[in-house]
């Protein structure tokens, strides 16, 4: 069967590309210590060895719109374009292309369904910033084959926080029952409050502070039932109204476990929003 | 009142570098083009195959033309839909992050909980 090497839980952030290629008087003063920290979390990445990379986002308004919106969508395909011309224009994002692996995506297609996940399925998805930004930070040398995940964080109606976390579980066995030899890392990003065209977005901080301690402690500890507890689609309005992203964290915490504590933790600070990264080894610790 | 058809305007314009400029430069006549001749397309489907009932209100109709952020956020339009066409049609006009913040001040009167922006 197939060994989960990594778990890996982020933030995505469209403007670290730009900060971390700027140089001179147009590099940040921020940019040296989020290149540092970025470094650190992709040799996490790197020391896990892995062979392929199932990647959990959320498709801004790119190829899925609101004339037929699915909930949960897998990629099933040879190759992924990736980054859209409105992300060239406001984040300077380079296009580029991915490859897919068929037969993991097949096998999570047809495994989810088997246990009431009524998945919708893509054989031709441009993927967007959601998945492309880990790329950049985690596998900058993009030679991995994927199997992209989309959610719905975006485009309400959404589905419930728990359906988030059942998603995550789900993937996990799947890619534990899959008849293969590979490792196989398990990626996906989300945010920590954020506030999308709404009067607190831009500030200094993240527009919750106090929200993004507690979704760091939630995530580090595995603490499921914490999160769940206080979690649910009305009370993450409060954060700032793009923090539905959270959900995508909420996911990845059902891959890496109930309880289970992430072997790295690290955030930033920054204006606008809090970077989150995390990463557990099913296998043990490899640090 | 029709959310999905101020989303689908803003969605169809930023997603298209010539209509961007084309709306940043006449705001009035790219609006009624656009509900004359996009508004019942039906995207992702066969040229051919349109709608027939998609139209905008009098307000959402002038809402577009004033290209007016704060009252698209009251009209329960997507957010990131306006602040990305927005910002690719102003942006230019001011320095780093100072449209994005100032676009932020204009709402700041708007309550908790915010407009609904289900469609």
């Amino acid at each position: 069967m197939a060994t989960v090497a990594a778990v890996i839980a982020s933030t995505h952030h469209p403007f670290y590309y730009r900060a971390s290629t700027s140089t001179g008087d147009d590099r940040p003063p921020f940019a040296d210590e989020w290149q540092a920290k970025i470094e650190t979390f992709r040799e996490t990445l790197t020391r896990a060895e892995p062979d392929v990379l199932v990647m959990v986002g959320s498709d801004h308004f790119h190829q899925l719109w609101l004339d037929n919106m699915p909930q949960f969508l897998v990629g099933k395909a040879p190759h992924y374009d990736a980054n859209w011309y409105n992300e060239e224009r406001e984040f300077g994002l380079p296009r580029f292309r991915l490859d897919g692996d068929e037969e993991l995506s097949q096998h999570i297609l047809r495994g989810g369904l088997d246990r009431d996940f009524d998945l919708a399925f893509s054989n031709e998805l441009r993927i967007d910033h959601s998945i492309t930004c880990p790329i950049i930070t985690l596998r900058p040398q993009a030679d991995l084959p994927i199997v992209p995940v989309y959610t719905n964080i975006f485009a309400p109606p959404l589905p419930q926080p728990k359906r988030f976390v059942q998603l995550g579980r789900a993937i996990r066995d799947l890619v534990e029952s899959w008849e293969s030899d590979k490792r196989v890392a398990i990626i996906g990003t989300g945010h920590l409050s954020l506030e999308l065209g709404g009067p607190r977005q831009f500030g200094e901080h993240g527009p919750d502070p106090d929200f993004d301690r507690k979704a760091v402690e939630w995530i580090a500890n595995g603490d499921i039932d914490g999160c769940c507890g206080e979690v649910t689609l009305d009370s993450l309005h409060l954060p700032g109204n793009a923090t539905h992203g959270f959900m995508d964290f909420m996911l990845m915490m059902g891959v890496a476990g109930q309880g289970v504590k992430a072997d790295h933790v690290d955030s930033l600070d920054l204006f606008h929003t809090m970077e989150a990264y995390f990463t557990w080894y099913p296998e043990g610790a490899l640090s | 009142m029709s959310k999905y058809l101020l989303n689908k305007f803003l969605y169809t314009v930023d997603r298209d570098p010539e209509l961007v400029e084309r709306y940043r430069e006449d705001p009035a006549g790219t609006v009624a083009w656009w509900e004359e001749e996009i508004a019942n397309s039906i995207l992702n489907c066969h040229s051919r195959e349109k709608s027939t009932w998609l139209v905008f209100s009098e307000e959402e109709r002038d809402v577009l033309v004033r290209q007016d952020h704060v009252r698209l956020f009251e009209l329960g339009a997507h957010p990131f839909l306006t602040l990305t066409l927005f910002i690719a049609m102003f942006e230019r006009d001011h320095g780093p992050l100072e449209y994005q913040i100032a676009y932020g001040q204009a709402l700041a009167q708007v309550p908790l909980p915010y407009p609904d922006i289900a469609t």
